[in-house]
């Protein structure tokens, strides 16, 4: 027998086995016919020369004699051909292909007589195990992803829209999200693979999908599950979606407490159902968006809490009333707040005979506790508007309401009666235990106001001075708070800005427009901000208006009141 | 409307009127052009927007202090709020999407943004403008509630670059598209690249038609950082040196006295005001720093040589603040070499005809 000489050398020839047939080298023994891979030997032409039981086992048809190319997959023969032809110089890389339902690599060997050993290694596990964890990995890569996507706005419509999007493109071809009723309307975000996403509030029947109205109702998530198409209203099909529908599937999204919608998913051509690993993809894509739209959701409805409480709080756009122009800067200490410790209120007299109240202060400490305590304050004085005449009372009586609050805080301000006659504006300011406002003369001149007073919401009694004086065209008496003194920076980073600085900056303000003298003080005071932090900035100015005394109303400037 | 003979008179005229801080005759002007005829558009962008500019352009040649340019910002910011309430301005329901305008922090430069909201609005746009130095976290607040279709972010102190940076990352995390605008950006809007904004526009017309060509949203990178896009910051150099900065300003402060001998004669506010110029000397050379570009810290500091000039004080003294900066920052491979570009630009100014340059890209208030 030559075969042993075909065989390849590592496989030793041997004496034990006997009773084997002829083409599986019964001589060999130990020999591949034993090998627990398949094993196959075949000529230069492609014609099986031998074969042993594992590789019968693989290949049912084939048997020694027979033809490579009747018996084995097409890649097998092509691959059988052009290693005959010639074998490559360098040890080509392992084929692997389908053998029936299995994977196969095969690896060839060349024997000296020109026949081809094929040594084939049964790789089905292995390769199912590399394709799960591929997709595996994709689907962590686009978890995170989506994460990173769904997690960047907290904008609800912007939300639903990511959702949505992604939604089409990754778990089907279109997708719906249906929002909690809002009234009577659904917002519906519609979205198909390689569209736009569009957002429309509809009145739906929410019974007209099957398993949506218990979804929409937070009852316990149902398993995601696939509809007969022809049971789907018209208002499901994304506009744009043309293709027939093949398969539905509605999948809640849960909202931990908070309603957050359902996910209506469309596919075209054949019903096709998810598999293991999609459905858990599916599931988890539901759980993030479910928490990032509930996320948004209260954002949302907090901004918007928020909102409605601050507006009391915000400092007044201010401008011109009765002949005087009033212009006035806010900056809350910390950057993400908008409100804070320091105040300032313009309120108009009722005829421009009468004098207008003008405050300015500053409660003690910061952020929203502090601006609580401003808007009672601002609230009582203009309760105690009526007896304005008389800054002492006025200061006596908010004295007396602080005492008996309970917070236990005080409060520094500014008050100023203003009055246009004829060519000059006529001031009455008295300080409580405040900054004395500033007076800035046409020719550049800075005055303090010669008024002095204890701080209110403190002591029993409070006393304080008035001071009276009066404005020509061009001039500007300035009311600020501490914050524009105390702001700590400047090229050597930690001295205070001080009022000897503020006044020197002053007098270059002689003749400027009041908006401008608020811009300029305010401006100076945050370029000398060093980085480590500052107290609430408040400043006001009060000018004649150039114009004369102005009609009852002016309009305001809305576009410039976030300045 | 094609006057541009009346747009260039009324410039001229407008340009006196806002000088002389009159309010009247500047909003007179404006209104009865308007009842003339002559477009709001043109009327914002060829003749109030080029007084600002010549506003801008007069206080960096030290003609108009900064108290002036205040006072006359003021006025052309009346005229335009004047502008805006003119019926034919009027607008009626918006027929384009959400767009928000603001100023990079720190920026107190509002004018041009105040412009282009004004613009936007004209060209059907529903504008929130959020004016001048907007902090970022109200910016981000504010995206988060209106979900607008773009920020349009306007700097025009190069030495907010960096909060513009983190303006135009935060924006983007969310989803929204940027598009920079404003001299801090470069008159090539080189440092928009750079900050990876989705778009540049030199002025309020190509704004609007920037948006009007439509933007993408951009892919959202939450997981992108500052060094994603300037990776040079790894080297920390920028971060040193801000920090170091109120320790550098006294050191140079000090060593100057020592070795510039006119500054013995100082008093205190003139000290002072040296020790400002020091640390905006600093400030610009962090932010060439940020972007890896030492041209914005060479045109400040030509045009700082200039303006010191021009208030004889011998620039002389700026090249011997240079060397104590380099001496202090020796370890600091790219200051140095910014520094040392920095010498030879003033030694080619000093060889050179003492052109008074227009400073366009410089500027910092003092």
């Amino acid at each position: 027998m030559g075969c042993a000489r075909s065989v390849p050398q590592m496989v030793k020839a041997s004496r034990g086995a006997s009773a084997r047939s002829r083409d599986t080298g019964s001589q060999a023994g130990t020999s591949w016919a034993d090998v627990p891979f398949p094993v196959l030997v075949a000529d230069r032409h492609g014609r099986l020369a031998r074969l042993n039981d594992a590789a019968r086992t693989l290949l049912p048809l084939a048997e020694a004699g027979g033809w490579l190319h009747e018996v084995a997959p097409p890649w097998l023969v092509d691959a059988h051909r052009s290693f005959a032809e010639g074998p490559p110089a360098s040890a080509a890389a392992p084929l692997t292909g389908p053998v029936g339902d299995r994977m196969v690599t095969a690896r060839p060997t060349a024997s000296p007589d020109g026949e081809v050993v094929w040594w084939l290694l049964d790789d089905t596990d292995r390769h199912r195990a590399e394709t799960e964890l591929r997709g595996e990995k994709q689907r962590c890569e686009l978890l995170t992803d989506v994460s990173s996507t769904l997690l960047s706005t907290l904008n609800l419509p912007r939300c639903m829209e990511v959702t949505a999007a992604l939604a089409a493109q990754h778990l089907a071809e279109a997708a719906v999200l249906v929002s909690p009723s809002q009234g009577r309307h659904h917002q519906l975000t519609y979205a198909c693979r390689y569209g736009d996403v569009r957002q429309v509030a509809r009145r739906i029947d929410p019974y007209s999908v099957p398993g949506l109205p218990e979804a929409l109702q937070g009852f316990p998530p149902v398993p995601a599950r696939w509809l007969d198409p022809g049971e789907i209203p018209d208002w499901v099909l994304p506009p744009g979606f043309t293709a027939a529908v093949g398969s539905v599937i509605v999948t809640p999204l849960p909202g931990h407490g908070v309603p957050a919608g359902v996910l209506i998913l469309l596919r075209s051509g054949t019903e096709r159902a998810f598999s293991g690993g999609e459905e858990n993809f599916a599931r988890l894509f539901a759980a993030r968006a479910g928490a990032a739209l509930s996320a948004a959701r209260l954002y949302t409805e907090q901004t918007a809490i928020t909102a409605t409480l601050m507006r009391e709080l915000l400092p007044p756009a201010l401008s011109s009333v009765h002949g005087v122009t009033y212009a006035g800067n806010y900056r809350p200490a910390s950057d993400h707040e908008r409100v804070g410790g320091d105040f300032y209120d313009v309120h108009p007299g009722p005829d421009p005979s009468r004098e207008t109240l003008v405050a300015l202060g500053d409660v003690a400490g910061k952020g929203l506790d502090a601006a609580v305590l401003t808007g009672k304050i601002r609230n009582t004085l203009h309760a105690l508007l009526p007896l304005a005449d008389d800054h002492q009372r006025v200061l006596r009586l908010l004295n007396g309401a602080l005492l008996t609050s309970h917070h236990g805080r005080f409060v520094t301000l500014v008050l100023a009666s203003v009055r246009r006659d004829g060519n000059r504006v006529d001031l009455r300011l008295t300080s409580a235990g405040h900054l004395p406002p500033l007076l800035v003369r046409a020719d550049g001149t800075v005055e303090e106001a010669g008024t002095r007073g204890t701080l209110v919401g403190a002591l029993p009694e409070v006393t304080a001075q008035s001071y009276e004086t009066t404005l020509a065209p061009g001039e500007i008496c300035l009311l600020y708070t501490d914050g524009i003194t105390e702001a700590r920076g400047g090229p050597l980073g930690d001295e205070l800005y001080g009022e000897e600085r503020l006044r020197r900056a002053l007098t270059a303000c002689g003749g400027m427009p009041a908006e401008a003298v608020v811009e300029h003080v305010q401006m100076l005071a945050s370029q000398w901000l060093g980085p480590g932090g500052h107290d609430d900035m408040a400043v006001v100015a009060i000018g004649m208006d150039r114009n004369g005394p102005a009609p009852a109303v002016t309009p305001q400037d809305t576009t410039r009141r976030n300045r | 409307m094609n006057r541009p003979t009346t747009t260039a008179g009324l410039h001229e005229q407008l340009w006196q009127a806002v000088v002389a801080a009159d309010e009247y005759a500047a909003v007179d002007l404006v209104v009865q052009a308007m009842d003339d005829g002559v477009s709001g558009e043109d009327l914002l962008l060829d003749v109030i927007a080029r007084v600002q500019e010549r506003i801008g352009s007069e206080w960096a040649a030290d003609r108009l202090t900064v108290a002036q340019e205040h006072a006359a910002t003021a006025i052309n910011e009346r005229v335009v709020t004047a502008l805006s309430h003119h019926r034919a301005m009027r607008q009626g329901k918006p027929s384009r999407g959400r767009v928000t305008v603001c100023c990079v922090d720190g920026e107190w430069h509002a004018f041009p943004a105040r412009l282009v909201a004004e613009i936007l609005q004209l060209r059907g746009w529903q504008v929130d403008y959020l004016g001048a130095q907007t902090p970022t976290p109200h910016l981000i607040a504010h995206l988060h509630s209106t979900n607008p279709a773009a920020v349009l972010l306007s700097g025009s102190i190069p030495t907010h670059l960096p909060n513009a940076h983190r303006a135009v990352t935060a924006c983007q995390a969310t989803g929204v598209p940027v598009v920079a605008g404003g001299r801090a950006f470069g008159a090539d809007g080189r440092y928009a690249r750079v900050l990876g904004a989705d778009g540049w526009a030199p002025d309020a017309r190509a704004a609007a038609a920037l948006l009007e060509e439509g933007l993408t949203r951009s892919v959202t990178s939450a997981g992108r950082q500052a060094l994603d896009d300037l990776p040079h910051l790894a080297d920390q150099e920028y971060t040193m040196v801000v920090q170091a900065r109120p320790r550098l300003v006294r050191q140079t402060v000090l060593d100057l006295e020592t070795r510039f001998s006119a500054m013995a004669g100082y008093d205190d506010e003139q000290r002072e005001r040296t020790a400002e110029d020091i640390a905006h000397i600093i400030d610009f050379l962090a932010t060439a720093l940020y972007v890896d570009d030492a041209e914005v810290f060479l045109t400040f500091l030509t045009w700082t040589a200039h303006l010191l000039e021009a208030r004889k004080v011998p620039a002389a003294s700026l090249l011997v603040g240079l060397d104590i900066l380099a001496e202090q920052l020796h370890d600091f491979p790219r200051a140095l070499r910014i520094l040392t570009a920095g010498r030879s630009a003033l030694h080619a100014m000093a060889a050179g005809p003492p052109a008074l340059a227009e400073p366009a890209a410089a500027g910092a208030d003092a």
